[in-house]
Order: structure tokens, then sequence, then C-alpha cells
């Protein structure tokens, strides 16, 4: 079941800075990749998971006596038959495997089945019988502090008082404003799945899709009583993540089934379980006040920031502080108060989400923008350009910007690019679409802009490290990284990276996995080009060092007469021309340790050179409003981004397109929506998310290419910088088309409808 | 007929015949009837419907395709929505292939059915609000027996109907009318959404009405009666003249009048009889606006 992944050069094989096709593409395209719902093995069982139907209670008991008689039925296991340490987590260890006496969100594991045949799963699952008394839900996140501890660890997950420069500043000029954000779902395709196979000596191999192989094979090997190297995890094919496989769902689940059951077991969640199977991104409320002189210069930002993190601290510590750090947006703020709380409710658990906490804060700050500038008479861009970031300047946290933060090139650029944006007459492509509810006279349209940035790896002195290896062996390299390929298109650039240091014609990536290689660390925070292309590169780069040594040695020149190019060897003074296999018959192999510049934690203030890098980015909006129906048709999308370098401009455009989709979705309909603690449509019927006809072309301005320093080649990390301005840039294009405050996203057709008081 | 086939202990039963399906459906406890399935299997897949025997009708030769016979339409029941938006009844019943066109992806287009639409009796069923306006009969049959009944009496509340056990529904007649068709569709994208609310507004020159079928603002069909009543003699039918902004506005008031809408997690009822109303002055506009051109 797994395999390599093998690109033969042919000699035009795309290096750095051309576009390199995915080698899973066309099998994504035309169904036969394998996912890790495919997974199949001869012997295996069906798992699955019962689930709270509460968000808060306590358990009284749980009879499985009917669910174990049930034919074919292996194993039924509860909270006491987690062999090892009961609970998980990525920051902190508070999340039961299966919860025990009580209850903290609705669809919470509580027991877990294994049987030979998916229905008799279900029969079993239905033949549990569980003692609930039930408890009314904590779920204001904004008074949740001052109510009783619904977790041992308390009600507050983490808070940060940020204060920098002076406090007794005030501007001429203050505009206020409270802004909320809505729940959103990555919505990734594929649900969570995978198989655990136990083997003989009693350690178990886990077939998972994930996002950080190691992290979740320490957690795995605690809750399971396992020395790490018992516990193997292999990854399997991902559909999709964006955060939501940051956190263990399944995993202990499937090995406690294997080691009781002795068989591989096989588990898949339903779309609706898996909107209760993982992370969020994190509803926010937010209130601001900009200070600024008369001229706009920003003077002071004040912030309060509540996030909800439901019930289970998952990453909330660690958005909180991006939520904090980059409250003000990127711009020259000598003087901040940011209050930036992250809580604990009995609403579903969040956690990461491509943007993590930056998207929050950037649709306020850039409101907040927008309302300074008309509280100025002055023009949006121009204040966005007079305040903007310059290398030398010190964010909110006191730290100075030692690498590269083009953020006047990027507003400027997206600014200045023309539209192509006409006004629609086909009734599919006004507000309404298939609908035909809209004719053109009943459309006005808007447009602004609206800038955001995030940091680039984890953050707060986490000692962040990549390892890979790199095998040369009859001129073709085989690589090995745990590096977590959830589409973000490592699997590409790895190969344009060898190429570009090596000069070989194949190259293989093995299939990552936890035996073979230590931590690539996670596949998130736009980290692993950077991190994991690093190591790659150092890896090839002492490959090539040792290969020429050693060819120097044998022949007798000097290393520095060889030049390794296009799979031959060649010495500078002539002579000398080796071709690269043969020169290969043995093996050269080196492995690396990749770490990216320290960082440091924040102190009591919020103040600390905290963070590696950071990516800016713009987006403008066009957007047709039906005013009359709230209904919205978003018309173009134009972008302009920090990339450091393009390394495989095809996936740069693929990264961009796809982040300002979730953006668009989060500004006018995605929303996980939660009453009294309960999702009320988890489903992908009515959790909505853009089709074509809601997904306008994104025009590219400017692929803004300023080498940052320590990174491969330059690269900085893509992912998330689309997903963060573009959510800003819709919502305040459907201010500028209705003149309405629209504090709220996703902006919904009763907010346009009935300003006041919406409902 | 493909009888039998087991699948987890449930039987399956590829009818292909009308006979055969009737046959199939005549036993106890009845067998659940899938035609495309797109309702039925998320049902299943959610699992808030467990599955009993199935008699599979999409099949049918009975039951697929439709023709004209004078001013009648008769559509088999397992006509799909994408045989309903390209094709001929684009032009024969212009507000059902517009209905047509917003059910689902075009995947779902391509399996799911008219008579699965109804038989499914959702308040957002997008074909109902036409089907209404069209006065539509629906021909059931039994392995014992025919018999017709109107959609709005078909569909007697949420997800109810009066199909009896062992009937299935074996076409729907719907009239070819002279005048212009309009159905217009709220939701909160701009495809593939289930409605949250919806109208046709259908002009009959043979009978100088208008009529004014209505969607997810009620728990069954709906007519707008008195906005029918009110427009319909205001009409200049032999072309020319078109009644003014006061009276489509008080039109409109009216069809929002008739709407009974709910809340839900796709809707607040204000803004569903808000929508209502929008949606019948805009569709008014619209049908008049041909009325007078032709």
């Amino acid at each position: 079941m797994t395999g390599t992944r093998v690109a033969r050069r042919t000699g035009t094989a795309p290096r750095i800075g051309e576009s390199a096709r995915r080698p899973d593409g066309v099998p994504k395209a035309t169904g036969s990749f394998s996912f890790s719902s495919d997974l199949r093995h001869d012997r295996m069982l069906w798992g699955g998971t019962l689930r709270s139907p509460h968000p808060s209670a306590r358990i009284r008991s749980v009879q499985i006596g009917e669910a174990v008689a049930v034919t074919g039925v292996h194993a039924v296991l509860l909270s006491d038959d987690v062999p090892g340490q009961k609970v998980f987590g990525l920051e902190h260890r508070d999340q039961p495997v299966l919860a025990g006496d009580v209850v903290r969100y609705e669809g919470e594991p509580i027991a877990i089945v294994a049987a030979d045949h998916p229905e008799a799963v279900r029969t079993a699952l239905r033949a549990i019988v569980v003692d609930y008394e039930v408890l009314t839900p904590v779920v204001d996140p904004m008074t949740v502090e001052e109510t009783e501890s619904i977790h041992p660890d308390g009600n507050l997950i983490r808070r940060i008082h940020l204060r920098h420069g002076s406090q007794d500043v005030v501007g001429d000029v203050q505009v206020e404003g409270t802004y909320e954000v809505a729940m959103q779902d990555q919505a990734f395709l594929g649900p969570e799945s995978g198989m655990a196979v136990p083997a003989d000596d009693g350690s178990i191999d886990l077939y998972v899709a994930t996002q950080w192989l190691h992290s979740d094979r320490d957690q795995v090997a605690d809750c399971m009583g396992l020395d790490p190297e018992k516990v193997r995890l292999t990854l399997a094919g991902v559909g999709g993540a964006f955060g939501a496989r940051e956190d263990l769902s399944l995993h202990v689940h499937l090995c406690m089934l294997a080691q009781h059951t002795g068989r591989p077991v096989k588990m898949v969640y339903s779309r609706e379980e898996s909107f209760h199977g993982h992370v969020h991104r994190h509803p926010a409320q937010m209130w601001y006040r900009h200070h600024a002189d008369r001229d706009g210069t920003l003077v002071r930002v004040e912030a309060r920031l509540i996030l909800d993190g439901g019930a289970y601290a998952s990453s909330s510590s660690a958005v909180i502080a991006n939520a904090t750090c980059f409250a003000a947006g990127p711009y020259r703020v000598p003087s901040a108060e940011i209050n930036g709380a992250a809580v604990r409710t009995n609403n579903p658990p969040c956690g990461a989400m491509r943007g993590f906490g930056a998207v929050q804060t950037c649709f306020a700050h850039e409101a907040q923008m927008d309302r300074l500038a008309k509280a100025l008479g002055m023009d949006p861009v121009e204040l966005r350009l007079h305040n903007a970031l310059v290398p030398g300047d010190k964010l909110l946290t006191g730290q100075t910007i030692t690498g590269t933060a083009p953020v006047a090139e990027v507003i400027r650029t997206c600014a200045e690019h023309p539209s192509a944006a006409a006004i629609a007459t086909d009734p599919l492509e006004l507000p309404g679409g298939t609908g035909r509810t809209a004719d053109p006279g009943h459309v006005v349209r808007g447009e602004a802009l609206a800038l955001g940035f995030k940091n680039l790896m984890f953050s707060e002195g986490f000692d962040d490290s990549s390892e890979a290896s790199c095998r040369l062996l009859d001129g073709v390299a085989t690589i090995t990284s745990a590096c977590a390929e959830v589409g973000q298109g490592f699997v590409t650039v790895v190969q344009q990276i060898v190429r570009e240091v090596l000069g070989v014609d194949e190259v293989v990536l093995l299939q990552a996995s936890t035996a073979d290689v230590g931590s690539a660390g996670s596949t998130s925070a736009s980290r692993q080009t950077w991190m994991s292309g690093g190591a790659v590169q150092e890896a090839c780069g002492q490959v090539r060092v040792q290969l020429l040594e050693r060819l120097a040695t044998q022949c007798g020149v000097d290393t520095d007469d060889l030049v390794l190019a296009d799979g031959q060897i060649v010495s500078l003074s002539g002579g000398l021309e080796v071709d690269l296999a043969v020169a290969t018959e043995e093996p050269v192999e080196a492995s690396v340790v990749f770490r990216h510049a320290p960082t440091w934690p924040l102190d009591e203030h919020g103040q600390g050179s905290a963070h590696v890098a950071f990516a800016f980015s713009a987006h403008r909006a066009i957007v047709d409003v039906d005013t009359e129906l709230g209904l919205v048709k978003v018309v173009e999308l134009t972008t302009s981004q920090d990339v450091g370098r393009v390394l495989n401009p095809m996936q740069v455009v693929g990264q961009l397109e796809g982040g300002a989709a979730q953006g668009v979705g989060l500004a006018v309909m995605e929303e996980v929506l939660v009453t009294d603690g309960r999702i009320r449509n988890a489903s992908f019927t009515d959790y909505l998310v853009p089709t074509a006809l809601d997904m306008p072309p994104v025009e590219i301005a400017a692929l803004i290419e300023q080498a940052e320093p320590g990174a491969p080649f330059g690269a900085k990390g893509i992912g998330e910088a689309p997903a963060i301005s573009s959510t800003a840039a819709v919502a305040a294009a459907i201010r500028n088309a209705t003149g309405l405050n629209l504090p709220r996203v996703p902006v919904r057709p009763v907010d346009i409808v009935f300003p006041e008081g919406a409902t | 007929m493909l009888n039998g086939r087991q699948h987890g202990g449930v039987s399956v039963t590829i009818a292909t015949s009308l006979e055969d399906a009737c046959a199939a459906l005549a036993v106890e406890p009845c067998p659940l009837v899938l035609s495309g399935g797109t309702d039925l299997m998320v049902e299943v897949n959610r699992g808030s419907r467990r599955v009993g025997d199935i008699v599979v009708v999409n099949r049918v030769p009975e039951l697929v395709g439709w023709r004209r016979k004078g001013d009648q339409l008769r559509l088999g029941a397992a006509v799909t929505f994408a045989e309903i938006c390209g094709s001929e009844l684009e032009s024969l019943v212009p507000a059902l292939a517009q209905a047509a066109r917003t059910v689902g992806s075009p995947q779902i287009r391509n399996v799911a059915t008219l008579g699965g639409n109804i038989a499914t009796a959702s308040p957002a069923g997008d074909s109902i609000p036409v089907l209404a306006a069209l006065d539509a009969v629906l021909e059931l049959r039994s392995a014992e027996a025919t018999r017709e009944v109107s959609l709005r009496d078909f569909i007697t509340g949420v997800k109810q109907t009066c199909l009896l056990p062992g009937e299935l529904i074996e076409a729907v007649r719907v009239p070819v009318l002279d005048g212009p068709q309009e159905f217009c569709k709220v939701g909160t994208r701009n495809a593939m959404v289930i409605s949250v609310a919806s109208l046709a507004i259908l002009a009959n020159r043979g009978s100088r009405r208008i009529t004014v079928g209505l969607g997810s603002v009620s728990p069954a069909p709906l007519r707008a009666s008195d906005a029918e009543d009110h427009i319909s003699p205001h009409i200049n039918w032999d072309g020319g003249a078109i009644p003014d902004e006061a009276t489509i506005a008080h039109f409109a008031r009216l069809v929002a009048g008739a709407a009974n809408p709910i809340d839900d997690h796709r809707s607040s009822a204000l803004y569903r009889t808000h929508a209502i109303r929008v949606l019948a002055r805009r569709a008014l506009s619209r049908v008049l606006g041909r009325l007078s051109a032709t």
C-alpha cells in the first residue's frame, strides 16, 4: 500500500523558477490517486465512533453489553481501555482520547467499535447505552471567564496583554469599531480516515492523512503506552488539510482497536462526523480604536480580542499569539495596547486554519483603516502606503524587521493593476447566479483594497526543525523526508531543488514515514518549502561537495577544478568528463537537520523577537451587490504578494487562487452555524463553499520577488497570505457598494437587507 | 428485472418494466423507491434513514422520457433535470427548465428526477412551485390500480405525501401555456444551493390568468391566489399597456402575504417573506415586459 513517487527527468524537467506539474495531479483529477479512505487490507476490520449528542453532560454510565453481542463485533472500547495517557493535545494535553465522566462538546468521542462490516459497526454503536446528566452548555466566550470552569485547566486558555511603546499617546483623529468573525471550516474533501495494522512484536503501523507525522506519533505513543519507535506512522493520501489535520482525530482510536483485536482496523468519518471530528477556525469578537495624526500617521492602536477556543486547547495559544502580534496589520504603529484572549467554551474545539489568527484581525484592522481614511478624508490606499512597514521598522512586539518587507510594493502594484471586470449581462454572472434573481438594474458595484500579513514558520522560541537525507546512487537522487504532502506541492518543489543542486535526471521522494527519518515539522505555518526544502537543499549540497571531493581524490585533481552540471562532472582545466551515474556507482549520502534562525518567547507585555519572517499580501475586490435581496457576486479579485522568490510559478498561482477562494468563502458564505453548542449545518448541503459561479478570476498583479535571507533560494512560504487579505477586501468592497458598516463576516443577505439588528 | 441482489442484507430490485416495478413494490413491508437517489442517499449516508429493501425505477421505460399531446405534456417520473433544462422543454415549460437549472450540480442534475423531487416533498423542492403554478397532475400506479391526483393534493406537508404503500409516481402532466414564464430562486450561493425562497409566475393568454407558485415558504405547495386574482384583470392580454407600479407593488405584497415561512438555519422567516415580495415584483415585471412586447 505504500509506494514511491518517481519523476524521470527528460532533460527538460523543471528546475527552480520553472513550472513543474504535480506528479499527483492527473491521478487526483482522474480518480486513480489513493486517498487515506482507499486503504485496504485483506484481514481488516471496520472501526466506528460513538459521539456525544450533548455539548455538555456528565456521563453516569455506559452500557456496552448489547453492542458487544452484535454479530461481527470484535471490540467495544471506552475511556478505561486507553492503555497509556488518557489525554492528547498539540500544545496542552487536555483533550480525552475518549470521554470518561464528562463530555464538553457535541460530537466528543465516548466509545469506539471494531467489527467485520460497517453495518455491524453502526448496529453496535446504536446498541451502546449512555446515561447522561445533561448540563447547560457554557457557550458565550465573552462571559466565560466569570463562569465556573468547564475543564480542570480553567476557562482561559491564554491571555496576552501586549503593550508597545508609550501608553499615553492620543491621536488627533480616533476611530472605533467592534467586529466579528464567524466559525469557518477548512472544508477539505477527504474526510478523516486511516488504518492501523498491529505487528507481532506489539508495535503498530498507522497509515493516516495528517500534517505532522512525528507530532502525531509522539502523542499516539503516549496514549498507547508504547515507546515512540513502537508506533510507526506513514502518510496516507491526503485529501486536503488547511490546518484541520494538525490535531489527532481517529489516530489513537484506530491503534487501540488494532491492538485489542490483533487485526488491521480501518476507519473513515462520514461528512457530518468530520465536522465534529476536527477543529475549526476560531470565531472572533474584536474591539478596536485607532489613533492617527491629521496627516494620517498612525500613532496608536488599541484592541481587545476574544477567540472562542471551544472545549479543548488545540493550538489556541499560538492562534491568539498571532492574532495579538499582528492585530494592527503591516503598518508602523509606535504605541499599542492589545488584549488578546483565547477562552474555553462548550462550543466545537477550534484550532489551526490557513491564516491562523491573522485572518480574523485582518478583517478588523482593515475595516478600521478604511474607517480612518474616511474620518481623515484621505484615500484609503494612500493611508495604507503612508503607514506601510519597511525593513528596519518595529512590529507591535518590538521586533525589528530584518528580512524583506515589500509592503508598499504590494499595495501599489495591486492598486494600480487595471481591472478587466465588465458589467455582466448574463444573469448567471449577476448576484443570485442560477437563481436568476437580479437584472443588471438591481445591482450596485463596489471596490476596495485590503492588506494583510503573517509570520512564516513556528514562533515564540519553538525549536523548529526539519530533517532530510539525500542518497545519490547511479545518478539517481533519493530523498527521505517526513514532510507531509497535503496538496501544497512539496512533491514538486523538492524535485526542483534536487535537480537544481545536483543536476540529476531522476529524483525519488520516498513515502513520508516516521520509520525512516526524523521529524520534518508540521506542514503548516507556510513553513515546508523553507524548512524541508532547506533541509533537502543542504543535504544535496553536502552530497555534491562529498562527491566532488571523492572524485578529485580519485583523479588526483583539485576539487575546485571540478564542476557538476547536467548529469556530468567535468574539470575546468579539461581532460576529465565523468557521467554522474558512473561517478555515483558507489553511493554518496548526507543527512541534515535544518533549523531557521532562533526566535524568543514573548514577555509579559507581549514584547520579543518571537517571529522568523513575514509574508505580505494585498487583495483588491470588485463586487456586485443586489442590495434589495442582499446577494453578492464577487466579480474580480486582484492580488499582489510578497513571495521572496517564485520556485514553481504554476504552484504559486494555484496557492494564490485557492487561498483566495477560502477568503471569498469566509467573506460571503462560509460559517459553521453553532447554536447552544450544536452545529446546525454539518454537511456540504448547508455549509456552503464557493462554486465556480461564486469564485471570480484571480488576477495576479505582481509576485514581488525580494530574496529572503536564510530561506532556500530566497523563497518565502506562500500558502497562507492569500487567505488573509482576501476576506477583508471582499467585505470592504461590499461596504463600498452599499455604504453599510458590515462589521461581521460572512456578510449574510440579512446583514445587507436589514442592517439594523440583523437576525 | 434484476432481482434480489443482496447488499449487506438489503434487497435491491432494478426494475426494467412498470409491471415489474409495481410487482416488486407490492410486498410487506413496502420497499423504498429509488430513482436518482440524490435525496435518498444523502439521508442514508447521514444515518437519518435506515435502508430496507429497495426498488430502483429509473430504468423503467414507461417512466423515462416525455411526450406532448396537444396542449398537454406528459413527463415520465424518471425524467432527469438535465433532460428538462437541456431540451425542447425549455421552450414548452420555460419556468420548469429554469427551475431545473438551479437543482444541484451538473452531476446531480444528470441523475436527479422530477418524480423524485416530488416524492421527497421537501418544501425547498425546486420543481414544486412551478408544478403548483402549472396545476400539475400526477399519475400514480400500483400493482392493483392507477389514479390521478393534483400536485397540491399529493404533497400534504413537510416530506409528507398521499402516496400509498405499493404506489409509485408514473408521470406528471402539465399544460403547455401560451405566455411568458419566470422562475426565480434565492439561495446564499450563486449555484448549487438549497432554496431559501423561490417563486414561479406563469402567464396564460388562453385563460387570461397569471398563476403564482411559491417555494420554501410553506410546508406544502402554495399558490398566491389572492395575488393572482388581483393582477390577472389588470393585464391587457391583447398586448400594449402594462399595469402601473402601484398595482405591481400591491401584487407583490399579496404574494408575500401568502407566504407562511419558518425560521431555520438557512434563513429567517422575515427575510424569506421579504425575498418573496422582491421576487414577485421582479418576476412579474419580466413577464409583463414580454407580454407587452409580443
